[in-house]
Order: structure tokens, then C-alpha cells, then sequence
């Protein structure tokens, strides 16, 4: 697809030489002089714009060429009108040949000019002055005027009004409107281009106007509408599909409730109008009596109907049966549009809409089209008093549960609970206990997704949900490995041929171990933080380790974990944030065992460890039991280097009576003695077989936190002191076996010695290393010493002049 | 509104660094958002051209990252369709939605659709409003013309050298960036006007 060919082509575009290109620019002018443009003029015309578009510098064409360019604008060839535009697009025009908005002669403007026109425009003047052009030729058009300029004006002031809508003036907002209902409601029925009903044999006299039909092939019985069809068109019933395909915009721009922004007057008057208008529209035949602005919003509103009832029918052709879909997306967005406006259309509305999802909801093919339906109930079930459960089901259970694997429908349900976040969390209680479902979306396609869970993910934090939540994402890869499983399982036989079969395939399908798979594929939170055998489910996914989904799982989990600990942080009280430290010791050593994830969650764990201890430090006394046990073990110096090295610094940093009063001397000894065990035995003897030798951190700030602890009980200083002056001997002698660098042993030493030396003078020692609170968090201009000075140097120098 | 349609590589060029594109054919419909805003006042038309052209790179970039994550996690083995299997390569095709932040690179949220066929990405950065089922639809539909009219499927280059029969493609289909609720009877009408052009 993608050649070396093409390559090289857009090579050469972007390394021509500056002579070769003015020779080329000089050829072209010269063509474009002569009467009939041929092959050779098109195909320069090409290359020209190959070369202006394949660099991101603009190049400015000789005045020559470009006065040769302007006239073939207007040429009758459409090639040529094209080639010129896309050209001149790409380029600057020259100052005073710019395309003049007044003059030109609209009648004649096509769409490649117009398109050239918007690109070029340089201010709102500019657009503003189009959009005036345009209507002037729509009102006084010729109703046999050509038809292309015609259909392409409702484009080309939607891309106006999406970038400028005070572009248009009431008086031109007044003509659309209008206009813009004629076309919507009262498009001719019959079929245009000359169809007729008679055969080959039938005279002209017998050409009756055929009427158009249905997309199952019965005849229409109502006004024309997007999905009816015909032999041919008439222009109004082009204006129709033009019309209908902006309405929804137009309806946003134009007639959304105004936010006080008119004058009091006027907003008074409106208010009154609106409670009369809606009295009125509530019996549609009397809406010849609105104002243009009412109407079209009644007109709308009809049409919508019309399309859900005419999206019922089964359509002959698939493409039509794919755009049934969009029309209801489109006409259930426009009636919500309409209901925000007009707050007594939602009673006439309801009925309907309900109905639509009473047909769609079983029919997951139809999920797209339900999530406006959940839109729209979500606006304005509650003013409705209807009852909403049902809808919330299929959008947190069966949605995400039956299609996780549909890209689109992730990315539209995702979007929908971020626009409606705060709404959800109040009106939806489903929303937060729903994680376990929603999650799946993140585990099925993270790369794709996982911006919108950096969005949505504090939400779902609660406090009576949190562990669990935390539990939900640590196993994210397992779950991943899982859909993945749930996917095969349903599609490949029983037995594989040739007996390769998955271990964990069989594991799932295993009535045994099925339990296992089954709590990770839980559609709500609530029923236990996790299981008790997750290092079988772990042992069992082991060989999903590598698979491409569950490792780009698995990258997307650090992350994600940073934000749920800030969000935990804001919400958590003491007792939750002691479960959540053990949550963290204990998942340490029970995870997938991928390689880097591994890594990465300790580091995560690492951080938010020391933060928790940091906001609550008597929590370290609190789980001391816990804590001590962990840094009491060995074996967790070699396999988690990482969190022993902050539990450890933790330790020594808060074990003291100034974080807790109830932190007493026993406690602090027992945890020297911990602590100083595990010292002797990593620096006594080789690491065990298999495992590197310990980090060189680990060793000093084991030191340190033996040092912090002797300062607070001074009976201990002597054993440290002990410790060091060995460890200075022992390393005197050349290499040891628990330290391999030479430069990290000596920089293990230098802290030996520093903290050997510190410790001789005790007094010195305790303020160094057990600093009291207010050296540590200075209060500034909280405190009564300090403030003082400052109250009167702010006072002095706002009430003295100079 | 549909603000940009682009066509680029979502395969590694030799000529580029690991996650760049190149970009074979980037329409932005409507005017330029910049002259409108207070940000870029001061710019003048040759910068805010650079700078279109810099926010469409960085679109064409991210879908190329979102291909190569989605093909890798699928772990399907890619189709290798020639010419006269457009519609199994359509088929085949990968497809997903990137969600563009704010300020990244335009200034609203925008929703990237994408339709990945082989080396080549086929994107419709649409307004989030805008009704992703009707986008979708329709740039499967552009996809489609696409291979076919410009026989992409083959090792030519005529996505570089008929640039115009894309043009005339959109301005039919999706006129200034207007996604058109078209059933097949005003498909096939609007169609016959496309193939009428290319015989040319």
C-alpha cells in the first residue's frame, strides 16, 4: 500500500530545488494561458500541489501563476475548479488579489471556492460577510438556479456557526429557521427526477407523480424524511437530508437556554412567552401561530418522532438498517435537545422514548442508540418521576460485562460518565459499586481507554469501597487474562486438536476452579474485598504473563494506582488508611508475577506508603505489629528491596513518642532488636543462593533507623556503636561478600562513621535524629514566637505612606 | 462537524523516527480556528498554516500509537489484501476512537476515529457532539471509495498524485466537513456524481 514509490515522491516534492522550481512555476503560468486546458496543465497542476502540500513551510507562487490560478475557479471544468482551489488552499494569497467577499459573484460559488474562501478568511468580518452573501442568494434564489450552490449552503454556515454563531443575525436566524421547516416539514412526498409509475409500454399522459416509499418498501403515508426513499430527488427533499444533518447543531448553538445573558426586559418577556408557547405547542395544530424559533423547535420534534417510528421497519438494505441506528441516536440527542429547552415537551416525549427502549433493550446490537436513551432519562427521568433502574442496569451491568471488546461503545459509555459525572454520583448509587464492571473496559483495551479512567477513576474511590477497589486494580492483568479466556472459551471447541491445549483455559472451564475466574468477572462491588486462594488464580494465569493485552494491562496499573492513592488520601480516616498499609504488605508478595509489574508496584507501594505514615505518623505505632513482622523477615530484604527499604525508614522515622504517646521504650527495643537482626545476617555472610546481594540502601537505612532508634533510648546506643566500629573493621580488610562495589562499600562505611561519631554525644544525636516537631514543620506564621514580628512589619509597612 | 479527514502510514517508514507518520492527504474543513481566538491573534497566515499542519501531525501520530497498541494486543496476524479485495481488506480493517484531549491538539475535545488498512490509517477527527455512529459509517464509506478509486491496494501512488478525486470525494460525501444522513438511495445519486468525476 504504503511503496518506496510514494516515498521518494513526496522526497522529491520536498527537495526541489529552488531554479528547478521556478522553471516549473514559470511552465505552468505559460500553460494555464492557453484556451484549452489539457492533460499536461492538469497533471502540473497536481504536482504543484504535491509540492506546496508536502512541506509544512508555506511557499509563496510567482504573481503571475497565481493571477493564472484565480480565473480557473470559476472554470466549467470541476477538475480544474478543484486542482485550483486545493492549490491556492495551500498557499498565501497575495496582498490585494485576496478573494473579495463582496464582489464575488455568489450565484456562481462553488463548493471548491467557498471551501477556498473559509480557509483564506482572515477575521470574523470576513466570515460574517459570507454567511450575509450566502442568504442574500438563498432568498432571492431562482427556483430553477442551480442546484449544487444551493445544497451546499447549509455546510458551509454550519462550519461557520460551529467556529463564529454571532455570525448570523436575527434576521438571518429568523429566515433559517423558516426555512429550514419548510424543508424539514413540508418536503414534497412525491418522487422527484421524473419517476413515474408506468411501464414501458405507458404514454406520457399516464406519468403520475409516484410517492415516495418507505425502507421497506411500502408506500409513505407522512412527510418526507431521511429515511424514505425514492427513484430520484427534488431539491427540497435534498434540503431535507442537508437540513435535518445540521439541525441538531443549529438547535445547540440557537437554542439552548439563554444564562441571563439578554437584557432584563427581554428575559422577562421570554420567560412569559415560553410559559405561553408551551401551553400552545402542547396542541401542535395551532403552530402556525409561533414565532419561527418555537416552531422549528416543534417542527424538530415531530420529526424525531416520525424517525423512531420509521426506524421500527425493517430495512431491505444493511446500509440503510446502520443509518436507522444513527437517526435514532441523532433524533432521541435532538428530543433531549428540545426537553432541556422546552421543559413541557418531556411529557409528550417520555412515552416515546420509553417505548424505544422497551423495544431496544434486549438487543445488545442496539447498545449505541441506548446511551442517549440513558442521557435523556438521565436529564429529565427525575422531572418525569420514572423509574430509571432498568436503564442503569444495562449501562453498568450488561454493557460493560457483554461488550468490553467494542471499541466504540467503549469510548461513547466512557465519555457519557464523564460529561455526567456529578450528576451520576448523586442521582445513581449503581455508579460507584459498579467498578468491578466498568474496570473491564480498562482491561480489555487499557492503551486506549486509560485516559478516561484518569478522569474517572476518583470518582469510583469511596471510602466503603476503596480496599476493594484497591484489590480490583492490582489484579487488573489477572482480569484481563480472564476476558480473554471468557472470549476463547466461548468461541474454540472443548478440545483442542493436537491436545495444545491452554492450562489456564482448562482452569476456567474446570468446575473447580471456575469460582476463581468468576469473582474476577463480578459485575458489582460488595460481596468481599478478595478471595482467599489468589495465589492459585495466580499460579493459574501464570503463562497469561506474556500475552500482548495483559502486559499492556499491566503498564496502565502504576498509573492508575498513583491517582487512586491521591484521591484515597483525601477520603480515608485512620482506620482506612491502616488497612490500606496492609493491604499494600500483604499484596507486595501476591501478585502476576510479569516481570516489570512487579517492579513497578512496589515503587508505587513504596511512595504511598511513606505518605500515609507521613499524614498520619502514628499509624506507625499503630500496625507496628505489622510492620515489624515485615521488616523482621529476611527474605523480604532480596525480594522487595524496595518497600522494605521505606518500611524500614518509616520505622525509624515515626517510632517515637513525638508521632504517638503510646509508642513506649519496650516497643522501641523490640524493634531495634528486629531490625538489628536482620543487619547482622545480610552483613555477616554471602546472600543466600539465587539472590543478588542486598542494595547498598538497604543497608544504610537500616543503619540509620537503628541509629534514629538508639537516640531515643539511650541504652541502645551502645550495641549500635558496636555494630559500626565491627562493620569499619570488617570492610578494613578488603571486599566482603554482601558487597560487590568497592564504591558502594565505602560509601556504607562513611555512614557508619558518621553515625558511629554522631551517636558519642547522645544530646547531639536525639536532636539531629529525632527532631521535635517544630523544627520539622515550622508553623511560621501560625506560631505566637514567630508571628509576632511579622504582624508588625505587615502593619508597618501598610499604614506608613512611603 | 468533522474538522479534519487525513490519510497517513501507520507503519514504520525508514525515513521517519519510530512513532512519526507521514502524512499522504490532510483536509481541515472551515476556517481556521485561530483567527478567531484571542490565543493566536497575533499569527500570521503562514504560521497558523505551520500550525495547522503541526496539529494535524500530532493527530496522525497518536492514531499511529493507538494502531500499532491495538494491532500488538490483538495479536492477529495482518491481512495481506491486493487489489480487487477491497472489501475483505475493509473487512479486515481495524478500527478504533482516540479521544483528544483539550489543548491537545485543538482546543476543544475532539473524538479521532480510526480505520486502519495495512500501512495506511484513514482518520475523521469529529466534535464530540458530533454522532459517532453516522462518523463511523461514513468513514467507512470514504475508506472504501478510497481504495477503490485510487486503487490504494496496489503499490502506486495515486493517493500523492490524484489528491483531487479525494477532494471531489468529500465535497460530495462530507461537503465543508458536514456528516450527511444519506440512506442508499441518496448514496448511490451522490456516488454515481463521484464516479462520473473519476472516469474523467
Amino acid at each position: 500500500m504504503y511503496s518506496h514509490g510514494s516515498e521518494s515522491l513526496i522526497k522529491q516534492a520536498r527537495d526541489i530545488q529552488e531554479a528547478e522550481l521556478k522553471k516549473f512555476y514559470r511552465r505552468l503560468a505559460k500553460l494555464l494561458q492557453g484556451k484549452e486546458l489539457g492533460h499536461e496543465a492538469m497533471d502540473s497542476l497536481q504536482r504543484l500541489h504535491l509540492i506546496l502540500s508536502a512541506t509544512k513551510f508555506t511557499r509563496t507562487l510567482p504573481a503571475e501563476l497565481q493571477k493564472g490560478l484565480l480565473p480557473l475557479l470559476s472554470s466549467p471544468v470541476e477538475q480544474l475548479q478543484l486542482l485550483s482551489s486545493a492549490v491556492l488552499r495551500e498557499t498565501l494569497p497575495l496582498s490585494g488579489e485576496e478573494l473579495n467577499y463582496t464582489q464575488e459573484d455568489v450565484l456562481q460559488l462553488n463548493s471548491h471556492t467557498a471551501a477556498l474562501l473559509l480557509s483564506q478568511a482572515g477575521s470574523r468580518a470576513d466570515l460574517s460577510s459570507l454567511c450575509a452573501q450566502l442568504l442574500r442568494s438563498l432568498e432571492s434564489r431562482q427556483s430553477d438556479g442551480p442546484t449544487h450552490s444551493l445544497m451546499q449552503t447549509l455546510p458551509i454556515l454550519n462550519t461557520i456557526i460551529t467556529h463564529s454563531p454571532e455570525c448570523l443575525t436575527e434576521d438571518h436566524l429568523t429566515l433559517l429557521s423558516k426555512k429550514i421547516v419548510d424543508w424539514l416539514r413540508y418536503a414534497s412526498i412525491t418522487q422527484g427526477g421524473g419517476a413515474s409509475s408506468g411501464g414501458f409500454f405507458t404514454g406520457p399522459r399516464s406519468r403520475q407523480p409516484v410517492p415516495t416509499a418507505e425502507l421497506d418498501g411500502t408506500v409513505s403515508g407522512d412527510f418526507f424524511t431521511v429515511l424514505c426513499v425514492g427513484q430520484g430527488f427534488t431539491d427540497d427533499q435534498w434540503m431535507n437530508v442537508y437540513s435535518f444533518s445540521m439541525l441538531r447543531h443549529w438547535l445547540l448553538t440557537y437554542h439552548s437556554v439563554p444564562s441571563g445573558s439578554t437584557i432584563a426586559d427581554a428575559d422577562d418577556r421570554s420567560e412569559v412567552d415560553g410559559s405561553v408557547v408551551s401551553m400552545v405547542s402542547a396542541t401542535s395544530s395551532s403552530s402556525r401561530l409561533l414565532p419561527p424559533k418555537e416552531r422549528l423547535r416543534e417542527k424538530a420534534f415531530q420529526y424525531c418522532l416520525r424517525l423512531i417510528e420509521q426506524s421500527d421497519r425493517k430495512a431491505l438494505k444493511r446500509t440503510d438498517t446502520e443509518l436507522q441506528k444513527a437517526c435514532l441516536v441523532e433524533a432521541v440527542c435532538i428530543l433531549d435537545c428540545v426537553c432541556v429547552e422546552d421543559t413541557s415537551l418531556v411529557y409528550r416525549t417520555f412515552p416515546c422514548v420509553k417505548a424505544l427502549f422497551g423495544r431496544l433493550s434486549s438487543d445488545l446490537t442496539f447498545a449505541r442508540v441506548l446511551l442517549p436513551i440513558a442521557q435523556f432519562y438521565l436529564n429529565h427521568g427525575e422531572m418525569a418521576a420514572v423509574d430509571c433502574e432498568s436503564v442503569w442496569k444495562l449501562v453498568f451491568g450488561r454493557f460493560p460485562a457483554e461488550l468490553f471488546n467494542s471499541p466504540f461503545l467503549a469510548h461513547e459509555l466512557l465519555r457519557f460518565l464523564r460529561l455526567n459525572l456529578e450528576s451520576l454520583q448523586l442521582r445513581v448509587p449503581e455508579y460507584t459499586r459498579s467498578f468491578p464492571n466498568l474496570l473491564k473496559f480498562l482491561a480489555w483495551d487499557s492503551p486506549a481507554v486509560v485516559d478516561d479512567f484518569v478522569d474517572l477513576l476518583p470518582s469510583l474511590v469511596t471510602a466503603e469501597t476503596a480496599v476493594e477497589l484497591l484489590h480490583t486494580m492490582l489484579d487488573l492483568p489477572c482480569l484481563s487474562a480472564t476476558l480473554l479466556l471468557q472470549l476463547r472459551s466461548t468461541c474454540s471447541p472443548i478440545s483442542e486438536p493436537g491436545g495444545r491445549g491452554l492450562l489456564s483455559l482448562d482452569a476456567f472451564r474446570s468446575a473447580s476452579l471456575r469460582g476463581l475466574f468468576l469473582y474476577l468477572l463480578r459485575t458489582e462491588a460488595g460481596s468481599g474485598d478478595t478471595i482467599d486462594r489468589l495465589s492459585t488464580l495466580h499460579e493459574l494465569l501464570a503463562e497469561a504473563a506474556d500475552w500482548p493485552r495483559v502486559v499492556q494491562c499491566a503498564q496502565t496499573v502504576p498509573v492508575l494506582l498513583h491517582i487512586f492513592f491521591s484521591a484515597v488520601v483525601m477520603i480515608a480516616d485512620e482506620k482506612l488508611s491502616a488497612h490500606l498499609i496492609l493491604v499494600m504488605l500483604e499484596r507486595s508478595s501476591l501478585l502476576l508475577n510479569i516481570p516489570t509489574y512487579i517492579k513497578e508496584i512496589h515503587r508505587v507501594f513504596s511512595c504511598h506508603l511513606l505518605r500515609l505514615c507521613k499524614l498520619r505518623p502514628s499509624l506507625v505505632v499503630d500496625q507496628s505489629h505489622e510492620l515489624l513482622e515485615f521488616a523482621g523477615t529476611t527474605a523480604n530484604v532480596y525480594s522487595k528491596d524496595e518497600i522494605y527499604t521505606h518500611v524500614v525508614w518509616a520505622l525509624g522515622e515515626y517510632l517515637s513518642v513525638s508521632s504517638d504517646s503510646r509508642c513506649s521504650v519496650r516497643l522501641i527495643t523490640s524493634c531495634f532488636e528486629a531490625l538489628e537482626a536482620v543487619l547482622f545476617e545480610i552483613t555477616s555472610s554471602a546472600p543466600p543462593p539465587g539472590a543478588a546481594c542486598p542494595v547498598p540502601r538497604v543497608i544504610t537505612t537500616l543503619m540509620s533507623a537503628l541509629a534514629k532508634l538508639a537516640s531515643r533510648s539511650h541504652d541502645l546506643i551502645p550495641r549500635v556503636s558496636l555494630f559500626l566500629s565491627k562493620l569499619r573493621t570488617v570492610t578494613r580488610g578488603g571486599s566482603v561478600a554482601w558487597c560487590t562495589d568497592e564504591e558502594d562499600l565505602v560509601a556504607i562505611v562513611m555512614r557508619g562513621e558518621e553515625l558511629w561519631s554522631l551517636l558519642k554525644t547522645p544530646g547531639v544525636a536525639q536532636s539531629v535524629l529525632t527532631p521535635p516537631p517544630h523544627v520539622t514543620t515550622p508553623q511560621w506564621h501560625r506560631d505566637t514566637n514567630l508571628s509576632m514580628p511579622l504582624q508588625l512589619r505587615t502593619l508597618t509597612s501598610l499604614t506608613h505612606t512611603q | 462537524m468533522v474538522r479534519c479527514f487525513l490519510i497517513h502510514t501507520v507503519c514504520p517508514v525508514s525515513a521517519l523516527s519510530a512513532g512519526e507518520s507521514r502524512l499522504l492527504f490532510s483536509r481541515v474543513f472551515g476556517p481556521d480556528e485561530g483567527v478567531l481566538t484571542e490565543q493566536h491573534r497575533g499569527l500570521g497566515p503562514e504560521e497558523r498554516r505551520v500550525l495547522r499542519r503541526e496539529k494535524t501531525a500530532v493527530v496522525a501520530r497518536q492514531v499511529r500509537s493507538a494502531v500499532s497498541l491495538s494491532r500488538e494486543a490483538s495479536g492477529r496476524p495482518p491481512v495481506e489484501a491486493v487489489p480487487g479485495e477491497e472489501a475483505l481488506a475493509l473487512q479486515e480493517a481495524g478500527s478504533g476512537a482516540v479521544r483528544l484531549r483539550a489543548g491537545d491538539p485543538f482546543p476543544e475535545e475532539m473524538s479521532a476515529l480510526w480505520l486502519a488498512v495495512q500501512s495506511l490509517g484513514f482518520t475523521l477527527v469529529c466534535e464530540p457532539h458530533e454522532n459517532l455512529p453516522l462518523a463511523e459509517g461514513t468513514l467507512r464509506n470514504l475508506t472504501r471509495h478510497c481504495l477503490e478509486h485510487l486503487h490504494m491496494l496496489g503499490p502506486g501512488s495515486e493517493v500523492l498524485l490524484r489528491s483531487d478525486r479525494v477532494d471531489a470525494l468529500l465535497s460530495r460525501l462530507l461537503p465543508h466537513g458536514q456528516l450527511l444522513f444519506l440512506n442508499h438511495r441518496f448514496a448511490q445519486s451522490l456516488e454515481k456524481e463521484v464516479a462520473a468525476y473519476m472516469a474523467k
